[in-house]
């Protein structure tokens, strides 16, 4: 059995939502169709749309479903931009957060290039938290000229929480997107007290099957679709309902929620001790960023390379993640990493460990038992190609 | 022993990787990433690292049940392989860049990393045998005459060879590719690949210009008569006979051949055939694949100068790292820079680099 480490990348789905997968694919119906079989598989949407909506505090109609959390982000980004210049031309500017998952990332700089956007990024500090100071400024000094906001509410690889409810009061009538996919069931995530205008959540973060997500928009709020066609989802999201995804995700979210607080208390714990207990086992490895989410544990092992820390993990059966992003299937040092002010150097020897509801104390012993001599034979390799 | 398949995504090292899985090994797969800027699609017969090059690599490793990982090798591929093959063209030589990769690359940073990491050795879907001898392990041409690749491992020492693997060695292409299909993999019909992989428009001349730049200098013959001019020195080589561009008729008719390239003055010498004839050879930088002959003794054996040329009955010997070869026959067009690999029947003796013909 391998030591999954990776809770980050995806979680194991839960026995609530393989249920209740399994009991909606046998049932026919598309939940547009006007007739009983139909109507079946629409109540049953629909009563999962009304279940996610009490877990994520939002109105259910504030929920579209998507296919993923990318395409949920894509559409927040492209639409919020569309919307934005079609009403007025010079309101081309989004502000995002030098951290930003590619999901968000990417269709910026893809609205840069293509559609005469301009993307500003707001630095972050060394602490992983966006510098806050600079989204008041910066608001304050281009505020006509800003089309959104996006800034994640967690970051994926470092686990640092953003200040999301204070740059929605700065950022006055302009509407703010938050990619909450890494929050929602590891901390409080609530779309009406946080304030944003839309936030992506994504269904296999929270124990849900793959391929169904969502994006949560405030109500009355139509942005410009990116996919056209029967216009299920208020118009700004077309495609037929994956009514066995949907009312698995729901499963997932609600299960999640209600296990929530005892499971980030243990997995925090868990968390903690393995940094302390391997920052005294290598005593030069640094943690980045602070501790935001449960389960995130990012460090960075001098003179090793991720790749052969990663090798050499996986062949011990233990399976964590590069602090770096894969481009061209070849490692780069990761974007958030240098945002925080390491080098390349310091992000290409770092490793994100995320921890979730399936991890254990014994696992953990495992961990940091073996991670000294993967270190050591990591940097043997690291001097050879030296 | 735990091992390293290097998995270039094409149906070879995939054969390969999987027969070492077959013998007991520990197998891990690692695709080399040897450029920096890859090209999605491979075309043709040209190019290996291509994106889609890797994703059937890490297909491959999944249908055999090995791990599989990329290393990025791009900064030493440039380094030992792209920037040598520049330089060699730039002072008048004709590389051969397969043999720098395997020298500096696949059997060197890669076996480096891999011994690091705790592994025995670097297996590949090269074409050439390793045998225990009373000689110790040393390596013989594959069984498979029109896919041996001995020639271009001929670079490997013998601590390099110590930790070389070549599962296909004792099999014809055919057979691996039909061994290919058996196994499931979706590589078995893929193309083989050929020409130099960093220049995936496979126009080397084009290639070299873009670097070498592209001065107009002067054709002459072996007296010094200008006889037309070239673009650019580099894209010759010796024994070109076509594209020359020479308007003068040659006395008594006779084809004209590049003899030689002079990049200091940036210059093509030209002549007929006989005038390519090479009977000695001198090649530098001596590698051994198995025990060192005495030096300054005479032996008989092969001399071959190309990756699928025909091995030449010679005299050689050795000394200070050089070796001398005498060929029975001439040869016609031999370009400094080229591998003179040495072999004893079929084993492989030794190489150098080919620094001067007479």
């Amino acid at each position: 059995m391998s030591i999954y480490l990776d809770h980050a990348a995806t979680v194991p789905m839960v026995d609530e939502a393989v249920q209740a997968l399994t009991a909606q694919m046998r049932i026919v119906g598309n939940a547009s169709s006007l007739h009983s079989d139909g109507r079946a598989v629409r109540k049953a949407v629909e009563d999962a749309r009304m279940s996610l909506a009490d877990v994520v505090g939002c109105e259910p109609s504030e929920i579209i479903f998507t296919g993923t959390g990318t395409e949920a982000d894509n559409l927040a980004i492209k639409g919020f931009y569309w919307k934005a210049v079609a009403a007025n031309p010079t309101r081309t500017t989004i502000l995002s957060s030098a951290i930003e998952h590619h999901a968000v990332k990417d269709p910026i700089e893809w609205l840069v290039d293509h559609e005469g956007a301009t993307s500003v990024e707001i630095p972050v500090l060394r602490n992983g938290v966006i510098d806050i100071d600079f989204v008041r400024d910066y608001i304050a000094a281009n505020k006509s000229a800003i089309a959104l906001i996006s800034v994640m509410h967690s970051n994926n690889e470092i686990g640092s929480l953003q200040p999301i409810r204070e740059i929605v009061d700065i950022a006055g009538d302009i509407p703010v997107h938050t990619d909450a996919v890494q929050s929602l069931g590891k901390v409080d995530f609530n779309f009406a007290a946080l304030g944003a205008t839309a936030a992506t959540i994504s269904s296999h973060k929270v124990g849900g099957p793959l391929g169904v997500a969502a994006l949560i928009l405030k109500r009355g709020l139509d942005i410009t679709p990116v996919t056209h066609g029967g216009g299920q989802e208020r118009d700004v999201r077309s495609g037929t309902f994956n009514a066995p995804s949907i009312v698995a995700f729901a499963a997932a979210a609600r299960a999640a929620l209600s296990n929530r607080d005892s499971q980030s208390s243990r997995i925090a714990a868990l968390r903690d001790s393995a940094a302390a207990r391997i920052l005294q086992a290598i005593p030069d490895a640094t943690i980045n960023g602070v501790a935001g989410l449960p389960g995130i544990l990012n460090i960075s092992f001098p003179d090793t390379e991720s790749e052969a820390l990663l090798l050499l993990l996986d062949s011990e059966g233990i399976s964590a993640s590069a602090g770096s992003a894969c481009s061209a299937g070849v490692s780069r040092p990761s974007h958030v990493l240098l945002a925080l002010g390491r080098t390349e150097e310091e992000a290409m020897s770092s490793l994100r460990f995320s921890l979730g509801s399936t991890t254990t104390q014994a696992e953990i012993d495992r961990l940091v038992e073996i991670l000294p001599s993967v270190v050591q034979r990591a940097r043997a390799a690291f001097s050879v190609k030296k | 022993m735990k091992i390293v398949a290097a998995m270039s995504g094409g149906v070879d090292s995939a054969v390969a990787a999987a027969r070492m899985v077959d013998a007991g090994h520990e197998v891990v797969g690692v695709h080399l990433a040897l450029s920096s800027n890859p090209q999605k699609y491979r075309s043709g017969a040209r190019g290996c690292c291509t994106i889609e090059d890797s994703h059937d690599a890490r297909r491959a490793a999944d249908v055999i049940g090995i791990p599989f990982y990329i290393w990025d090798m791009a900064a030493e591929f440039h380094e030992g392989v792209v920037e040598n093959f520049m330089a060699e063209y730039a002072i008048g030589r004709t590389p051969n860049p397969c043999l720098r990769c395997n020298e500096k690359i696949k059997f060197a940073a890669v076996m480096e990393r891999a011994k690091a990491l705790g592994f025995d050795g670097v297996a590949t879907g090269h074409y050439a045998q390793m045998h225990e001898t009373e000689l110790g392990r040393v390596m013989y041409r594959a069984v498979d005459p029109g896919k041996d690749q001995s020639y271009v491992l001929a670079v490997l020492n013998t601590d390099q060879l110590a930790g070389a693997y070549f599962p296909l060695g004792d099999t014809v292409k055919d057979d691996v590719r039909k061994e290919a299909k058996a196994r499931g993999l979706y590589v078995a019909n893929k193309p083989d690949s050929h020409d130099i992989c960093f220049v995936p428009s496979g126009d080397n001349a084009g290639w070299l210009r873009d670097r070498l730049g592209s001065d107009v200098g002067p054709i002459v013959d072996e007296d010094g008569t200008k006889l037309g001019e070239h673009k650019g020195a580099y894209t010759y080589t010796i024994g070109q006979r076509k594209g020359l561009g020479i308007t003068i008729p040659a006395a008594g008719g006779e084809p004209r051949y590049v003899l030689k390239i002079e990049p200091k003055t940036n210059t093509v010498v030209v002549g007929n055939h006989e005038a390519l004839a090479v009977s000695g050879i001198t090649g530098e930088k001596a590698i051994w694949c198995g025990p060192v002959p005495a030096e300054s003794t005479e032996y008989r054996g092969f001399a071959q100068v190309r990756a699928h040329g025909t091995p030449l009955p010679c005299t050689y010997s050795h000394k200070d790292g050089f070796i001398s070869v005498s060929l029975d026959e001439p040869l016609f067009g031999l370009a400094t820079g080229q591998g003179l690999v040495i072999y004893d029947g079929d084993r492989v003796v030794g190489s150098a680099t080919v620094c001067a013909t007479e």
